[in-house]
């Protein structure tokens, strides 16, 4: 029998894979050929999906882009298929990767949590339950692990304050309102390995003593949510879920801000998403005001392997104080793009021009976006900045959820600039002046500006001064990165000479 | 759909989210799900369902892009307008498609088969400039692309 691994990720599906599929099914049928269709997840290297696998004799290789009409010839020869890329693990884009939260997303059948278990999954939850709940905190805390949403927070140290705050009831909160521009990896866990995700919730519970987990996602992922939910069910019959630890799907309903922890609170409680001030902390004060762990997919489902293979195995990639490995989202106008998930510490320009092979375009390089649409424009002379919290924060940027968009020269920095502000008016949850009053106040200004009046230039600048300073969470607060970087990178497109405005 | 149909709906879907923490946006959307929006009648059941007031209900109901008070398009193309799709190329598209489907963003085909809705971020970003139909992905899609896949859709 021959197994065809087609992926059945929104990537591949959204380029055709269900055709794909379907035209194996059917010229297999029509040669009589016994043919299993797996459909997988994607292994990342998106600019060849659909990216079909082979596996015969115990060996898979890939093929792709594939299109249905490219079918037949793929079955009837695929040894000589000019498409044919060999073992996706010999691949260079993918060989030089270090796969450790990633590693099952594109190997396994997402559902088949017999498959998850014979590719090294449970051991984390098992080696977890045979551990005292502070143990397990110890083991997190040791790994170096920090909120890979964005925020960088110390998973460990959030974990302590939820064990140690008092109360019967608890809530594991799993924060899949992934809305940055150029950010796909949660979407990607959650439809390829769902059971990862699953487990690193129902460790997370050990860990802090609480039995039941919500993950919101967002409703703009229907395949993930299917996937989900698909999950949860098979989890619950095979008993990582139960009455010691229970899980529910929530869908979120196309509110970016929900994406920020604490109105993602007030979404699950049934409120308008607004921001809730802090104190107090979520790890107090969170869902329906009980002691909550929010965390990201990537970080829940990194604890998992941090759990089976130690703290320490864990703690020994990466830079400085960014330990560990980060799925880098390489999207926008670059030749190679998808998700490569490598440990900190790769420079911009090694991300950009070597593992993103420069421009989709053929054109320059002007600048790359890095950690969504509250992200800084870096432009080519900071290429040299280090992967990592500390060391993009340097740089007046963010690496928040590790989403990386690449622009050639033909991008319109004063346009983005703007869109920036018209964004974070149209998504301001409205609680915080400076973010609801000054996001609409940034539109005016900058179209002052584009229309050639120099006085709005200094405005423009107290303005992301008072939204950095004054708003309420990163929305409002982190606008101006985009905004500032923009124009202290490329002052020319603002009417100004470079000198004037550094 | 009668009035009385639209209630008998609305009531269902509540029922059968009601057993959940927190269970107003589930409701939410299951009426949406039966109703295709949600209607003024679901204002007040909600409130009821919630021990709440009207207000509160509506305040939730207009906090959220995806809940709609008025009928939609049987159909909904979403097309991404975020900075990873602006980047290859979507703001030209997006002029071109809204000139061949003759419509702007948010506005419903006569015959109402057809809505168009502006995205920002499906999560293709890979493979943009992407777009959704319905609950169909549709990456690296170029105007005529988009136009035949509304074509099929009935």
């Amino acid at each position: 029998m021959l197994t065809v691994w087609v992926p059945g990720d929104a990537f591949a599906r959204a380029v055709g894979a269900d055709a794909v599929a379907e035209a194996v099914r059917r010229e297999a049928a029509a040669r009589g050929v016994d043919v299993r269709v797996i459909r997988n997840g994607s292994r990342g290297m998106v600019w060849l999906e659909p990216l079909v696998e082979i596996e015969a004799d115990g060996r898979r290789t890939g093929f792709g882009p594939i299109t249905p009409a490219e079918v037949p010839a793929l079955l009837d020869a695929p040894v000589t298929h000019p498409k044919a890329i060999g073992p996706v693990e010999e691949h260079p884009w993918f060989a030089s990767q270090t796969r450790l939260t990633f590693a099952r997303v594109g190997l396994t059948d997402p559902l088949d949590l017999a498959a998850y278990e014979a590719h090294g999954g449970l051991k984390g939850w098992r080696k977890a339950q045979s551990m005292s709940p502070a143990e397990v905190v110890a083991e997190v805390t040791e790994s170096g692990l920090r909120g890979r949403g964005g925020a960088g927070f110390p998973t460990g140290i959030k974990w302590n304050t939820v064990l140690n705050a008092p109360g019967p009831q608890k809530y594991i909160v799993c924060n899949a309102d992934e809305g940055d521009s150029g950010t796909f990896a949660d979407r990607m866990l959650m439809e390829g390995d769902p059971f990862c995700l699953i487990e690193g919730m129902a460790i997370a519970g050990h860990a802090v003593g609480a039995s039941m987990g919500y993950c919101y996602i967002r409703s703009e992922y229907p395949d993930a949510i299917r996937v989900m939910r698909a999950a949860v069910d098979i989890a619950r019959a095979g008993g990582l879920l139960g009455a010691h630890f229970d899980m529910e799907i929530r869908v979120g309903a196309g509110a970016y801000v929900c994406g920020e922890e604490t109105s993602l609170l007030n979404s699950l409680e049934g409120r308008r998403g607004v921001v809730r001030a802090k104190p107090p902390l979520p790890a107090i004060e969170g869902l329906f005001g009980k002691p909550t762990v929010v965390n990201n997919v990537i970080s829940l489902a990194s604890v998992p392997i941090i759990m089976a293979k130690g703290g320490a195995f864990y703690r020994d990639f990466g830079i400085g104080r960014s330990r560990g490995t980060m799925p880098l989202q390489i999207a926008g106008n670059v030749k190679y793009p998808g998700l490569y998930e490598c440990a900190f510490g790769l420079t911009l320009g090694q991300i950009v021009d070597e593992i993103g092979g420069g421009t989709a375009s053929g054109r320059p390089v002007k600048a790359v976006q890095v950690g969504g649409p509250l992200g800084a424009y870096f432009p080519r002379e900071l290429f040299d900045t280090p992967f990592g919290y500390e060391e993009f924060g340097a740089k007046e940027g963010l690496i928040g959820h590790a989403g990386i968009v690449v622009f050639d020269d033909t991008a319109d920095m004063l346009g983005m600039a703007r869109f920036a502000m018209e964004f974070c008016a149209v998504e301001s949850c409205g609680k915080c002046t400076p973010c609801r009053i000054g996001a609409t106040r940034g539109v005016e200004t900058l179209d002052r500006i584009a229309a050639g009046d120099p006085s709005a230039l200094p405005l423009l600048t107290d303005l992301c001064e008072t939204m950095r300073l004054g708003s309420l969470c990163a929305l409002g607060g982190f606008t101006p990165y985009p905004v500032m970087s923009a124009l202290t990178h490329f002052p020319d497109e603002f009417g100004l000479r470079r000198e004037a405005a550094e | 759909m009668t009035e009385t149909e639209i209630r008998a709906r609305v009531a269902e879907a509540i029922a059968a989210q009601a057993g959940r923490e927190g269970p107003l946006l589930p409701m939410l959307h299951a009426i949406q799900e039966a109703v295709g929006h949600v209607p003024d009648e679901a204002v007040p059941m909600l409130a009821d369902a919630m021990q709440t007031t009207t207000a509160e209900i509506h305040g939730v109901i207009s906090f959220y892009h995806d809940f709609k008070r008025a009928p939609q398009g049987r159909h909904r193309l979403r097309l991404c307008r975020a900075e990873s799709c602006q980047a290859v190329g979507a703001a030209a598209l997006h002029d071109e498609v809204r000139e061949r489907i003759g419509l702007d963003w948010g506005e419903t085909t006569p015959d109402g088969r057809l809505t168009l809705e502006a995205v920002y971020c499906l999560g293709l970003c890979a493979c943009g400039p992407a777009a959704m139909l319905d609950d169909r992905p549709l990456g690296r899609v170029d105007a005529e692309g988009l136009a035949a896949a509304v074509a099929e859709v009935r």
